[in-house]
């Protein structure tokens, strides 16, 4: 087996004990704290009406907040690029032939695991709380699948090169308010058309609206597409939007990867030490 | 000269903005020995350990670890080194033989008709004392389980020469004593090139067959803990007393500086003692000489 191949193989039985950590004793409470919060709120909101549409509010957060949670991946990716460059993860791949290509596989395969755990948290449960998906077309499923791939990619690359950029988990922490942000006007909680103009263009240039829409037109019934923009799902700008960002993290991700990596050694992880252990003591 | 050679350093400048940390470093490190790069902090052994990594790019100089430039190393010149890190809490989650498993499928690919890479996982975990704990989370090990499990990592893929830095800062005396039987163990049994950095002399000459010191950049010895001990003449200490005042000298030559001092005053001396310089003195007094170049000669021997 060639080297490359080894490297890919290994990553992926990395990611899968990665994942398996992920999801174990206490680990699990935090990672089911914030679909479940989503959840109660669809719940709550279900009966709410969106104007005079006669759907619930619960209906369409529901299939958005699996974007959203597509979406949250970028934040995973940084979150965790940033704690493993302080503890010295990072170095001992590079230490190691194709370590470096093992991690960030294993980091692909264990953030996307994780992502479809939040989905299926989010999806079984919640078709017994809100009404009127359309989960028995295939279509719908055909939909979810692509925009599903396309939000991965575009968002963990995304995420990958903010977390090559941004070199302690303190930043990455900071990080998390834009993205707080950006969500609170991506129409997921709410109809965007009711936000004034400038904010839905803002909106309509990060992939976490398209994602939303791209759910949206996957779940809910062809009538409920007048609470969107232009009264249309826009699959094709949707595509577009998801592509481009994708074809541009595919491209660049691995080049701030790269020269980040370059840069990591003992004396710079010796280094960040002395500063986390500042911070503590 | 190559096949005897592992590492080859000529020259090596390494320099920060305006500040040179390396200043003309030239050594070699046979295949097989044990070499210490021994000096204070701030003396410049991890800039050059991670040169010799391929974790630094140098300013100027020639460098040659296996026959390949660090700088332009690939991945199979990689798989033939390892590296001995400083670790922290990295792979904290992980079990013991579930890491070694891991780092150890990566270098699968890289065993030659010599050398069957990686170890196999049981026969590394005995090696370094850890069987009973192979079932272990990493969080869970003792300071110098975790350094021995580091060193586990380092040498997973049978290497071909081995980088330890700093390998006992930290430890307790027992943890660092188990963690100098294993290097010796390893010196012993695997014809292993080690390159070893510490600031203790001590660790220095346990450890290594050569010892480098390096202070302020600079070689400033390069031998044998003998040869050290021989070629840096080290002062001795004589203390004597004179008509009840006592005296104290740093002197070059000790027995003729008694034979003056007898000749000199005859009966009146008494409680005359002569302490030769140990080896513990002389790297002490390099390092004292290298960090104060300023200081009169006369003040830095006192």
């Amino acid at each position: 087996m060639s080297a490359a191949m080894t490297a890919v193989r290994s990553g992926a039985r990395r990611g899968v004990i990665e994942l398996r950590q992920a999801f174990t004793g206490m680990e699990l409470v935090g990672q089911l704290l914030w679909p479940v919060a989503t959840l109660v709120a669809v719940f709550f909101l279900r009966d709410l009406p969106i104007g005079d549409t006669g759907y619930g509010l619960g209906m369409i957060i529901l299939p958005g907040a699996l974007g959203m949670f597509v979406a949250l991946g970028l934040l995973l990716v940084v979150q965790q690029l940033a704690a493993d460059r302080e503890d010295g993860t990072l170095l001992r791949a590079k230490a190691t032939p194709g370590g470096i290509r093992a991690y960030l596989v294993g980091k692909i395969v264990q953030i996307s695991a994780t992502i479809l755990a939040y989905l299926a948290i989010l999806l079984v449960p919640g078709v017994f709380l809100v009404d009127g998906l359309d989960l028995a077309d295939p279509v719908s499923w055909v939909t979810f699948a692509w925009v599903l791939v396309l939000g991965l990619v575009a968002t963990q690359t995304i995420g990958a090169m903010l977390g090559s950029l941004i070199s302690t988990p303190r930043g990455a922490g900071y990080l998390s308010l834009p993205v707080l942000g950006l969500i609170a006007i991506s129409g997921i909680f709410a109809p965007i058309t009711g936000l004034p103009e400038w904010l839905q263009v803002v909106a309509q240039l990060v992939p976490i609206y398209w994602l939303g829409l791209g759910m949206r037109a996957a779940f809910l019934p062809d009538e409920a597409v007048v609470v969107e923009i232009g009264e249309s799902w826009r699959l094709l700008e949707t595509a577009a939007v998801l592509g481009a960002w994708s074809i541009a993290g595919l491209i660049l991700a691995p080049i701030v990867l790269r020269r980040m990596a370059r840069r990591e050694s003992g004396s710079r992880v010796a280094e960040r030490r002395e500063r986390a252990l500042q911070r503590v003591g | 000269m190559t096949g005897d050679v592992a590492i080859e350093v000529e020259g090596l400048r390494m320099r920060y903005g305006t500040n040179d940390v390396l200043h003309d470093l030239s050594f070699q490190v046979g295949r097989g020995e044990v070499l210490a790069l021994l000096g204070p902090n701030g003396a410049g052994k991890t800039s050059t350990i991670e040169i010799l990594e391929g974790f630094r790019m140098r300013s100027a100089g020639r460098v040659d670890v296996l026959g390949v430039d660090p700088a332009h190393g690939g991945e199979d010149w990689r798989a033939r080194i390892g590296v001995v890190l400083q670790s922290w809490r990295d792979h904290a989650k992980w079990r013991v033989r579930e890491l070694l498993d891991f780092q150890g499928s990566l270098y699968e690919p890289y065993s030659t008709a010599g050398i069957r890479r990686p170890w196999e996982v049981d026969e590394l975990l005995a090696a370094v004392g850890l069987t009973e704990h192979a079932d272990t989370s990493v969080k869970m090990l003792s300071g110098g389980q975790r350094r021995r499990l580091d060193v586990a990592i380092g040498l997973v893929g049978r290497p071909e020469l081995v980088f330890l830095d700093e390998p006992t800062t930290g430890l307790d005396p027992k943890a660092r004593r188990d963690f100098h039987a294993l290097v010796r163990r390893l010196r012993d049994e695997l014809d292993i090139t080690v390159l070893i950095t510490t600031h203790d002399l001590d660790e220095a000459d346990k450890l290594a067959d050569r010892i480098v010191i390096l202070t302020g950049g600079r070689i400033v010895a390069n031998g044998t803990a003998d040869d050290l001990s021989r070629q840096i003449v080290g002062r001795d200490r004589v203390s004597w007393a004179q008509q009840g005042e006592r005296s104290v000298r740093h002197v070059d030559d000790s027995t003729a500086f008694a034979r003056e001092l007898f000749a000199r005053h005859g009966d009146e001396i008494s409680e005359l003692e002569v302490r030769r310089a140990s080896l513990e003195d002389t790297y002490l007094e390099l390092v004292r000489n290298a960090e104060a170049p300023m200081a009169e000669p006369a003040e830095a021997s006192r």
